[in-house]
């Protein structure tokens, strides 16, 4: 589904990502971890099309398509969900007419009639349900004013809302108490099918007690410095980052 | 003694045009309103027009626009208009009590002048109340804008033959707001100068909105002046919608007065203008008095747009929130300067502003500038300003979630923009402006082709 092959990410002529390959393929959930700053965001945000991150090197193919030659939104509408480790508060823009646009810009794009204002409620209802966000979240502005934790859930209810084929989720877990990271977990579980991939990111391997990987890679300084089934979370919680600084020979 | 300064060519235009046509205005009208026109036309020749210097006048000179070669009528004109046609523009749509002025002058379909309701209620054309309501006239006409030291309204003081005349007597209420439709069209280059009165008596309400249009694609240059009263435990609501084109130079100057426990709203909505200065003035000469002053503006191309408020705190007690907003692209520029002037005896005032700006592009530019005189000392006032670019981190959220970065640039204007709608009170009304905003943003606005002809040129 998605082949990451050589790529090298500069920020404001600064090398963050060093050559990272990566291959997701359906069903598959990958847990990505590493210390702060070792440039997670970057490749999610690279992937997703933020073009404050310059692609200087290797490619990226996603359904057999460029992925690097697309727009953020063909990205999404293409079935990329990014779920942002700092959702973006957006005053004046209403989470109804947000989601609405959002869903029916992926049913334009697939030739589709767009959502009725009775079936997008009834979508609503049914996905709300799934993360349990609060009925007045929906009723406020995008994100405005929501807590660290209803932020978190709503990243999770728009990925539910628009059905993707791979989710990245950047930090999902971060902030959250551990009955919100049960939610957040068991919305993420329930969406999983055959057909879908899963990319989470996090900094803890507290969250993948609740989503199984099947594959964990460390990246740190920009690059994967090793990756393996689900014991190598495990072996870094007990063993801390510091670990890596031997095993890989590099300074922190 | 003072030196006068020798009025310029452009001031002596307009003083003999008075001189001129004085006979003829005089003759047909109450002698405390010639004397006010000599007097006035005198403080124009005194005042002469802001000069390039002019602190409240920097972004904006006038002068050459009044200049140029434009006619002035002092009686209106036969001309071949389709009344229907207008009805088909969106902005009538609203139930309202819809009152036209064709170049300013009063314009009736139904042949009445003047209404009367059962309840004392009178709205109209202010030179048919001039005559039908001599008493009720004079008592505030000329009583609320400053033709003393402001030249605008000087001038239009000394020329002014009709516009409209709402009257709300005391505990009164209208059933449905006003709607005054200003229609400029024309075979030739035009000056309009109209005079709207707006008297709300105790305890009274009003809804106001008005709607300028331009139907030919003249030069149209404007300078209006509004007198609004708004007496104790009155509640009075203005709504200008502006919708002119790009040849088109538009002076307003909005005089508001009020007293114990009024309340008063006013917000000035520019869709669309060639060089529009709006004036508003607003004097709280009552304890308790609450004010609204809002904006916002939205423009491209060449066009400017001046908004300037001074919000005058005479009486304790009284509240007054300014809330301005614009959204510029292109080469567009435009000035806010909002003054809040707090008297000494004006305790526990609370005076609120705020001017927040988009700039679309690298040419546009806006400017603003508080001005805060405070003479009390227990007093609540504060004012921010922004000049900003849209939220690329919004945007970016926008674009990820699958909607395309045009329609995403859209949405954050129109969310930009939403605040100041929202402050409209009826409901039809604000459902209205949202839709015209919104068309405004993806450029349709030309679609309804009788209210912006050649705007989108
Ligand atoms: N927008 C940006 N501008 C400048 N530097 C950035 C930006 N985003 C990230 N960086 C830098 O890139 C490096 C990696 O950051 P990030 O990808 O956020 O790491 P992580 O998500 O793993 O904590 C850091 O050194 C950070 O300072
Ligand atoms: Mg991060």
């Amino acid at each position: 589904m998605l082949h990451i092959k050589n790529l090298r990410v500069s920020v404001e002529g600064k090398e963050i990502l060093k050559g990272i390959d990566l291959d997701v393929n359906p069903g598959e959930v990958h847990a990505i971890m590493g210390p702060n700053g070792s440039g997670k965001s970057t490749l999610a945000s690279a992937l997703a099309g933020n073009e404050t991150f310059e692609i200087t090197e290797g490619e990226v193919t996603y359904m057999g398509k460029d992925l690097l030659d697309l727009s953020p939104e063909d990205r999404a509408r293409e079935g990329v969900f990014l779920g942002f480790q700092y959702p973006v508060e957006i005053p004046g823009v209403s989470m109804v007419n947000f989601l609405r646009t959002a869903i029916n810009e992926h049913k334009k794009y697939r030739e589709e009639e767009p959502l009725s204002a009775g079936e997008f409620l009834k979508l609503m209802r049914e996905k709300k349900s799934l993360v349990e966000i609060d009925s007045d979240l929906t009723s406020r502005s995008v994100n405005e004013g929501f807590s660290g934790g209803e932020k978190k859930k709503n990243e999770i209810f728009q990925m539910a809302l628009l059905n993707p084929r791979l989710s990245i989720l950047d930090e999902t877990d971060s902030g959250l108490d551990i009955d919100a990271l049960r939610i957040v977990a068991n919305g993420v579980n329930k969406l999983k099918t055959k057909d879908n991939a899963t990319v989470v990111i996090t900094h803890y391997q507290r969250l993948l007690d609740y989503i199984i990987p099947d594959y964990v890679h460390v990246l740190y300084k920009g690059r994967i410095v090793k990756s393996g089934d689900r014991s190598l979370a495990v072996q870094l919680e007990e063993k801390g980052y510091d670990w890596l600084k031997q095993e890989t020979g590099t300074e922190a | 003694m003072k030196t006068m300064t020798e009025p310029n060519d452009t001031v002596k235009k307009f003083t003999s045009l008075f001189e001129e046509h004085k006979e003829e205005i005089f003759a047909s009208e109450p002698g405390y309103l010639s004397d006010m026109r000599q007097e006035s036309i005198r403080n124009f020749e005194r005042l002469g027009f802001p000069k390039k210097k002019d602190e409240n006048y920097k972004y904006v000179h006038l002068e050459p626009f009044f200049n140029g070669s434009l006619e002035s009528r002092f009686a209106p004109r036969n001309l071949e208009f389709d009344v229907q046609e207008i009805f088909r523009c969106d902005i009538p749509t609203l139930d309202t009590y819809v009152l036209l002025l064709l170049n300013g002058f009063y314009y009736s379909t139904s042949g009445e002048k003047l209404v009367r309701q059962d309840n004392g209620i009178i709205f109209g054309s202010l030179r048919e109340a001039i005559a039908q309501e001599p008493d009720l006239v004079e008592k505030y006409l000329g009583k609320y804008a400053d033709s003393v030291n402001d030249p605008f309204v000087a001038l239009n003081t000394a020329v002014a033959q009709d516009g409209i005349f709402l009257y709300i007597p005391e505990k009164q209420e209208l059933d449905k707001p006003i709607q005054i439709i200003n229609l400029l069209l024309s075979d030739d280059n035009e000056m309009v100068q109209h005079r709207n009165l707006f008297i709300t008596e105790k305890s009274s309400k009003a809804e106001v909105i008005i709607c300028d249009h331009t139907l030919s694609e003249h030069l149209f240059l404007t300078n209006s002046v509004s007198e609004m009263a708004v007496m104790e435990n009155a509640s009075l609501d203005v709504v200008r919608m502006q919708n002119e084109h790009n040849q088109s130079v538009q002076i307003t100057n909005s005089w508001i007065e009020q007293q114990k426990n009024s309340n008063a709203r006013h917000s000035t909505i520019t869709l669309h203008g060639g060089r529009v200065r709006n004036n508003l003035n607003v004097k709280l000469k009552g304890e308790n008095a609450y004010c609204d002053a809002n904006g916002l503006f939205l423009i491209d191309k060449q066009q400017h747009v001046d908004n300037y408020t001074i919000i005058e705190h005479q009486k304790p007690n009284c509240v007054s929130n300014q809330h301005y907003k614009g959204v510029l692209d292109d080469a567009a520029t435009g000035a806010f300067a909002g003054k809040i002037h707090v008297f000494r005896e004006a305790q526990k005032t609370e005076a609120y502003q705020t001017n927040n700006n988009v700039l679309l592009t690298r040419d546009a530019k806006m400017r603003t500038k508080p001005q805060l005189e405070i003479y009390a000392d227990d007093v609540k006032c504060s004012h921010g300003a922004t000049v900003g670019q849209i939220d690329e981190n919004a945007l970016f959220y926008l674009q990820t979630r699958g909607i395309p970065r045009e329609e995403a640039r859209l949405m954050l204007m129109y969310a930009f923009a939403d605040d100041v709608i929202s402050g409209i009170r009826e409901e039809a009304l604000k459902k209205r402006v949202a839709d015209l905003v919104s068309r405004r943003l993806r450029g349709e606005l030309a679609r309804c082709d009788n209210c912006a002809v050649n705007c989108y040129d």
